[in-house]
């Protein structure tokens, strides 16, 4: 009697998956069909792909978008930088997100693709707040991340053992951080490796010692983390504007080839000022319109 | 109205023959065509996984010997890329090995409780319990991982907290519920003769389970743990936020370390499809199923030995 009561609860339970995936992709099949009726009228539907770091941004973007232009359906999917560029590369989406340049990833072909620089973000190393230090020299930070250093004693703070937050190797963010704040030097593996910004200043605010790297929005005043100037410049909007600052990278919108249709409107959205001026300071972002300096693939700095 | 009288042969002769042998036939082809679905989808996963693996030795001149024998890992490295798998293997091993050596005790001990000692009450305690544990996602345990175990763990043993130990100890409490369960069936399925004969001899409950019921059971218990070992060697989340993720080789158990899932999920999302960090990743992904091929022949190999 017990195992047919078993029995039962197992077939209804099997029974409502089969009927929710069943309505799960009723659904899609309902959005995608909508799109496609959409695409008859004017503007279509297009899907954007890429790093999960500019998701939020783009997404935000995407739905004010919908919202002025209700023909039009946007999907902004987070998979990361690498498959970002690949897939739009390959056609499999219209724009890729990226925080590096197509250039600095393999297999890219970087010639066929246009780049549209959206947002600047800066980045900065932050400590746990008991490690009593606000200013770091490049050379300290260097020696801290090589391991070279070992104990923040040596740097006039507390009497603690540095722990290294790495980020993997792939990642754009530890790219970024490796090329403008320590010179191209490889840290060493430290206490713990993690991708997720968040699951790093978790780890920077709980760990005694710790050390990572940041973008300017996990700053906030209860962020539980202290972030560094470097060489007594300050982490701010204004030092990475005007250049002063050195880590910080641009957050790339790739096409391929130049964009048309409402890949090309919604690209010209991003960049009018209501989105700049709002949506994208809002979100942590610097405006890429207000940069006084510019970079280029290799790393090259100039005045705009 | 008139549908409910009807009488039962009315209802069963209804249709003629051939309707019914058309039935027969629909019913064996629908039978067949989820088998071959099965079936391809295992052969071509496999063909994927293989090809795609083999890239990277193939396409890319990475070399096989260096990629299992060399412990430096360091694929982003433009001027020499190094692809040493080695601290990755033996992190998946380690924690697989280590947390199996948690979960088989207490999972063949739990086992027991419900099936002898106390069938009545034990069990009804117990299981659902352990089917809790089933139901509760791996991302849970990860973030109950890092919350409260990797700290708990850098207080009372030192380090940093994310080590070998903490993903064993994750791993130990998400394995259990497949070890105890497949153990619970083992001891229940054995025939009341062997206990009866053995009781009847004059050995006492503690005698008959341990020279009696546990070495009749033992190729399924032996199952369980290596289905348990199986899981465990798979997960991927959960000891990713734990672990450390560190890529070199852990000289100790409070060290941190890596698996090959979770080198594969931190980088997977950052590279571009072709490139040879890519192609290495998927070199992983393939160690990855050769291990549970393997898994799975030892699980056939013991269930060749069931005797009852």
């Amino acid at each position: 009697m017990k195992k047919m009561k078993s029995a039962y609860l197992l077939a209804v339970l099997a029974m409502l998956l089969v009927f929710a995936t069943a309505c799960g992709n009723k659904n899609n099949e309902g959005a995608s069909t909508d799109g496609n009726k959409d695409g008859k009228k004017a503007s279509g539907s297009i899907v954007i792909s890429g790093s999960s770091a500019m998701q939020p941004l783009v997404a935000a973007a995407a739905e004010q978008f919908t919202q002025e232009n209700p023909d039009a359906d946007i999907q902004v999917q987070a998979g990361g930088s690498g498959t970002g560029l690949s897939q739009v590369a390959e056609g499999a989406v219209k724009i890729g997100n990226s925080d590096v340049f197509a250039e600095e990833k393999e297999g890219i072909p970087a010639d066929k693709l246009k780049d549209h620089q959206v947002a600047v973000v800066g980045m900065s190393a932050a400590v746990n707040p008991e490690v009593g230090i606000k200013d770091i020299s490049k050379k300290d930070l260097i020696k801290v991340f090589t391991g070279k250093v070992k104990n923040w004693k040596e740097l006039g703070g507390k009497d603690q053992k540095i722990a290294l937050i790495n980020r993997p190797d792939s990642s754009g963010t530890r790219a970024t951080f490796v090329k403008y704040a320590l010179d191209g030097n490889a840290p060493v593996e430290g206490a713990a490796t993690e991708d997720s910004s968040n699951t790093v200043q978790k780890l920077i605010k709980e760990t005694p010692g710790a050390i990572g790297y940041l973008a300017f929005s996990y700053f906030t005043d209860n962020s539980g983390v202290t972030p560094l100037s470097i060489d007594g410049v300050k982490p701010t909007d204004e030092n990475v504007q005007t250049g002063k600052f050195p880590i910080w990278a641009y957050e790339h919108s790739y096409t391929k080839g130049e964009p048309k249709g409402l890949e090309k409107q919604f690209l010209d959205y991003l960049m009018s000022d209501e989105i700049q001026n709002k949506l994208v300071p809002d979100q942590g972002y610097i405006p890429a319109s207000k940069m006084e300096v510019k970079r280029d693939a290799q790393g090259k700095i100039t005045k705009k | 109205m008139d549908n409910k009288t009807m009488t039962a042969s009315q209802r069963l002769l209804k249709k003629s023959n051939k309707s019914l042998l058309q039935m027969e036939l629909r019913g064996k082809s629908i039978v067949l065509i989820s088998a071959l679905i099965i079936i391809t989808a295992t052969i071509s996963i496999t063909i994927f996984l293989g090809t795609k693996g083999l890239q990277a030795f193939f396409n890319n001149g990475v070399s096989l010997y260096e990629f299992l024998t060399s412990t430096n890992w360091n694929p982003t490295n433009a001027e020499s890329p190094a692809y040493g798998a080695v601290p990755f293997i033996v992190g998946s091993f380690a924690v697989t090995f280590l947390s199996a050596l948690i979960a088989a005790p207490l999972g063949i001990g739990g086992a027991i409780f419900m099936t002898e000692i106390a069938p009545s009450w034990g069990k009804k305690i117990l299981q659902p319990v352990i089917e809790l544990l089933v139901g509760i996602p791996s991302v849970v345990y990860g973030f109950i991982g890092l919350s409260v175990l990797v700290p708990f763990l850098r207080d009372s043993v030192g380090g940093q907290g994310f080590s070998l130990l903490a993903g064993m100890i994750v791993l130990s409490i998400m394995i259990l519920p497949t070890v105890t369960s497949i153990a619970t069936d083992a001891m229940s399925s054995l025939p009341k003769g062997l206990r009866e004969s053995s009781y009847a001899i004059g050995a006492t409950r503690w005698q008959t389970i341990w020279r009696v019921l546990i070495p009749a059971a033992m190729p399924t218990l032996l199952t369980a743990v290596v289905l348990g070992m199986a899981r465990a060697f798979g997960e991927a989340l959960a000891v990713q936020m734990v672990i450390g993720n560190v890529r070199t080789l852990p000289s100790a158990i409070t060290d941190p370390s890596a698996t090959l899932t979770t080198i594969i999920t931190l980088n997977m999302g950052h590279t571009t499809f072709g490139s040879v960090e890519n192609n290495v990743l998927w070199s992983l992904a393939l160690i990855l199923l050769a291990m549970s091929f393997i898994f799975i022949i030892l699980i056939r190999y013991l269930s060749s030995r069931r005797q009852f």
